[in-house]
């Protein structure tokens, strides 16, 4: 379970998977065999981008049964509270022990435009809600027949504009119950310091995020459109004048990892296509 | 028509913290008819707050309290009041709350749910929206309705999806409601309201308006009020 990590004192690292469109799973869990013996956990996405896919719960089951530790991502979107306590009881039925709470994208970014967003709860309330199933109560109080344990996380987004809604935010879901966070992709250290100086005294565990940048088309992409991420001029120019592209992700985003050990509690890698690079990743940042 | 019902004056009273000096708006469109923002309502309120402590500095029942022309120029004589308030405590349907919150600049309390448009939409030429959701969460969002102007609806803070102030469904044309909730709250120095340890949850069984109003002329008006029956 993570908690134990962080109260360990442990750098935690964590990495993701994406499951497929579609039941074949055998590439899905290549990947998480491969990041498996470098990581502490590996998170497994809610249908990201509001595109339908196969379940989180199932893909982290399957994750949980080969002996590694799953990070069931969960969102709001697609489920209301009867659901998303359904869910989460599954979930903790099925051997999985570290939930991260999500709002989730809207359903306009998916392959679905027509379905209707759900989001019942928010981030806020589904960490109520999951809280409650710890101590062995529902939403509406009703007692259960056997509680959970999870060890709840959710997400925050250093670079937004304003930060001050986000951190407000922030507190709220950790007064619900979440005892860790993962951030939005951190791209610059200056700025990710000043943010871990305000949030540092809601003494809970923060992990960064760090995705790799393919290409610098892919990061100018983000910054046009991808919220609160932002890489600075730098970067892209490193990007730009590498001979060697992956070389090139590989030391930006271990020189990330490294810079982020002396400021937070762990590092939460997206590879986001590149599982087989993140050993590397982690070799480059002395992890 | 926007059928509307008094929040009870403990929940009011909430909303209003510290403060002492209250300005009362009712409005004299769907809220009279519903017997929540008439003068008669307004005089009745205006007793209750006494009777708890706050004074009522001013009142004015506008004509129609979702257009905010009308809020204007109802207001421009009795401005003195209005500024010598605390506060402005709105009598009527979610959109003329919003209205009023947009007009004035300044703290608004929402005194009603809204709970249903009852089939005939009253009519209303600004952006503000109601959802009918029976659970009125203006107060907490600046007079700013969460369910209506956020895509996912959250009444607890933003998600992460929106980029320099716009939602992420529509970045062209819709500002994230949250950005805006944000930017009216530090100009009125109200920024602490965020930080209360409420955590707001909607009741979806509050949308589903109370079996008690289905009967009554206020919800039907060609209603037979001998057998209940529509005519």
């Amino acid at each position: 379970m993570l908690s134990e990590l962080f109260a360990d004192g442990k750098f935690v690292i964590t990495s993701e998977v994406a499951p497929p469109k579609g039941t074949d799973v055998a590439e899905l869990l290549e990947s998480a065999e491969l990041l498996w013996p470098r990581v502490d956990a590996i998170n497994i996405t809610d249908q990201q981008s509001s595109v339908m896919r196969l379940g989180s719960l199932i893909v982290a089951k399957l994750l949980a049964d080969r002996g590694m530790e799953p990070v069931f991502q969960l969102t709001c979107r697609d489920r209301n509270r009867i659901a998303l306590q359904s869910d989460l009881l599954s979930a903790w039925t099925a051997g999985v022990k570290n939930v991260l709470c999500l709002t989730g994208d809207h359903v306009a970014l998916g392959d679905f435009p027509d379905a209707k967003p759900v989001f019942d709860l928010d981030s806020v309330t589904l960490l109520e809600a999951a809280r409650g199933l710890n101590c062995g109560q529902d939403l509406a109080g009703n007692e259960l027949q056997g509680a959970c344990e999870f060890c709840l996380g959710a997400v925050v987004t250093p670079e937004a504009d304003p930060v001050e809604l986000q951190i407000i935010k922030m507190e709220k879901k950790a007064r619900a119950g979440a005892v860790f966070f993962q951030t939005q992709a951190v791209y610059d250290l200056d700025a990710f310091a000043a943010f871990m100086d305000r949030v540092r005294p809601l003494g809970v565990p923060v992990m960064a995020g760090i995705i790799l940048l393919k290409s610098p088309g892919m990061a100018r992409f983000m910054n046009r459109n991808v919220a609160g991420v932002r890489v600075p001029d730098a970067l892209i120019d490193e990007m730009t004048q590498a001979e060697d592209r992956v070389a090139t992700s590989i030391r930006i985003a271990g020189r990330l990892a490294r810079g982020a050990r002396e400021l937070c509690q762990g590092v939460h890698i997206m590879p986001i296509g590149w599982e087989a690079h993140v050993p590397a990743v982690l070799d480059e940042a002395g992890l | 028509m926007l059928v509307t019902e008094r929040k009870p004056i403990d929940e009011l009273m909430g909303f209003l913290g510290e403060e002492k000096r209250v300005f009362l708006l009712g409005c004299d469109g769907c809220a009279a008819a519903s017997g929540t923002g008439g003068e008669a309502e307004l005089a009745q309120l205006t007793q209750e707050l006494k009777d708890h402590g706050v004074a009522v500095v001013g009142r004015k029942v506008v004509e129609f309290l979702c257009q905010k022309a009308l809020i204007r120029a109802a207001l421009r004589p009795m401005e003195d009041e209005v500024d010598a308030a605390d506060s402005v405590v709105v009598c009527t349907c979610g959109v003329g709350i919003q209205a009023a919150a947009t007009v004035l600049d300044r703290p608004v309390h929402p005194a009603c749910d809204t709970i249903s448009l009852g089939g005939i939409r009253g009519e209303w030429q600004g952006e503000e929206r109601c959802q009918e959701c029976g659970q009125c969460f203006l107060d907490y969002t600046a007079g700013i309705c969460p369910l209506t102007a956020c895509a996912k609806q959250l009444v607890n803070g933003p998600c992460g999806g929106a980029k320099d102030g716009r939602c992420e469904v529509d970045p062209e044309t819709s500002r994230c409601a949250w950005d805006v909730i944000y930017e009216r709250l530090r100009a009125q120095g109200r920024l602490g309201l965020l930080r209360t340890d409420t955590v707001l949850r909607k009741d979806h069984a509050k949308m589903r308006p109370p079996a008690a109003l289905r009967g009554t002329r206020r919800w039907a008006i060609d209603m037979r009020e001998d057998t209940g029956e529509a005519r």
